[in-house]
C-alpha cells in the first residue's frame, strides 16, 4: 500500500484511542464510590468489593472496544 | 563475538498469536487439523482435570496449600451461584465451575512465556459466549413457554415510550453475546501484545549495547509488574466471565 494509506491509518489508530480518556475516568469514579461507600459502611469483602470488581471490568470492556478498534484501523 | 541477533526474535508482537496446523486433516470439508490451539486446550483440559484429582487425593479436613487453593475456587464459585442465582441456581453450579475452572486455566497457561493463549482468540470466546448464549435462550424457553419475551419489558415503563424501550432492551439483549466475548478476547490479547512489545524494547536495547545494556533493567522492571498485573487480569476476566454468564441466567429464570 502507499505511504499516504499508512499514515493516515496510523494517524486514526491515535485518534481512535482518545476514547481511553472517558474510560479512565470512569474506573477512578468505580473505586472513589468504593472508598466512600467503604467510609460510610465498612461491609468490605461482602458485597462492596465484590460489585467494584465486576463494575471495574465492565468499565474496562470499554477501553478495551477503543483499543480493538484502534489495532482494527491500524493493521487493516 | 557471539552476536546477539540472531538468536531467535519475532518480528512483531502479534506473531504469538498465530495458529499453526501441526497435524493436518481435512474431514468432510471442514478443516479438523491438530493446531497448537487446539493442544494447550487439551493440555488446559488435562491440567485441571490431573490437578482437581491430585489435590483431593488425601484430602485433610484442614487443608494444605494445594487443597486449599482449589477450594478457593470452589468456594468462589459457590458464592457466586448462591448470589446471583439462589436457591434454584444450584442445578447449575457443576456448569459454572466447568466455565470458570476452563477459562481460568487457559488464561494462566498463556501466562507461561513461549505458550500460547487459547482464550486470546475471537474464535474461541465468541464461540464460547454464543453457546452459552443459545443454552440461555433454550433454559428460558423451557421456563416460562412464549411468556419469554416479556424479558424485553422492564415493569414501571409508561406506555408511550413501550417501543423504544422494548427495542434497546433487545439490542442489549442480543449485543451481550458480543460484548462478553469481546472482553475477555481483548483483554487477553492486549495484556499479551503490550507484554511483547515491552520485552521488545529490552531485547533492543541490549542488543545496541554500550550504556543502554545497563538501562535495560527499567523497562524489564515495568516488565515485572506488568506481568504481576497480567496474572491479576486472567484471574479477574475468568470471574467477570462467569459472575457475568451468571447475572444474565438470573434474568432469563427470574425476571418475570
Amino acid at each position: 500500500m502507499n505511504v499516504t494509506l499508512q499514515s493516515a491509518k496510523m494517524i486514526g489508530a491515535g485518534l481512535a484511542t482518545i476514547g481511553l480518556t472517558g474510560v479512565g475516568a470512569g474506573v477512578g469514579i468505580v473505586f472513589g464510590s468504593l472508598v466512600i461507600a467503604y467510609s460510610r459502611n465498612p461491609s468490605l469483602k461482602n458485597e462492596l468489593f465484590g460489585y467494584t470488581i465486576l463494575g471495574f471490568a465492565l468499565t474496562e470492556a470499554i477501553a478495551l472496544f477503543a483499543l480493538m478498534m484502534a489495532f482494527l484501523i491500524l493493521f487493516t | 563475538m557471539y552476536n546477539i541477533n540472531q538468536t531467535f526474535f519475532s518480528a512483531s508482537p502479534l506473531e504469538q498469536f498465530e495458529i499453526i496446523p501441526l497435524i493436518p486433516l481435512e474431514l468432510f470439508g471442514l478443516n479438523m487439523s491438530l493446531t497448537n490451539a487446539s493442544i494447550f486446550l487439551i493440555l488446559s483440559v488435562a491440567l485441571s482435570i490431573f490437578w482437581s484429582t491430585l489435590v483431593i487425593y488425601k484430602n485433610k479436613l484442614v487443608p494444605g496449600n494445594w487443597q486449599s487453593v482449589k477450594e478457593i475456587f470452589y468456594d468462589t464459585t459457590l458464592t457466586l451461584v448462591k448470589d446471583n442465582l439462589g436457591k434454584k441456581g444450584y442445578r447449575y453450579f457443576p456448569f459454572i465451575f466447568t466455565l470458570f475452572t476452563i477459562i481460568l486455566y487457559c488464561n494462566l497457561i498463556g501466562m507461561v512465556p513461549y505458550s500460547f493463549t487459547v482464550t486470546s482468540h475471537i474464535a474461541f470466546t465468541f464461540g464460547l459466549a454464543l453457546a452459552i448464549y443459545i443454552g440461555i435462550n433454550i433454559i428460558g424457553f423451557r421456563t416460562h413457554g412464549i411468556k419469554f419475551f416479556t424479558i424485553f419489558l422492564p415493569k414501571g415503563v409508561p406506555l408511550f415510550i413501550v417501543p423504544l424501550v422494548v427495542a434497546i432492551e433487545f439490542v442489549s439483549y442480543v449485543v451481550k453475546v458480543f460484548t462478553i466475548s469481546i472482553r475477555l478476547f481483548a483483554n487477553m490479547t492486549s495484556g499479551h501484545t503490550l507484554l511483547k512489545i515491552i520485552a521488545g524494547f529490552v531485547w533492543t536495547m541490549i542488543s545496541i549495547g554500550g550504556v543502554f545494556v545497563y538501562l535495560q533493567i527499567i523497562p524489564l522492571v515495568l516488565l515485572l509488574a506488568l506481568v504481576g498485573l497480567e496474572i491479576g487480569i486472567a484471574l479477574l476476566q475468568a470471574y467477570v466471565f462467569t459472575l457475568l454468564t451468571c447475572i444474565y441466567l438470573n434474568d432469563v429464570l427470574e425476571m418475570h
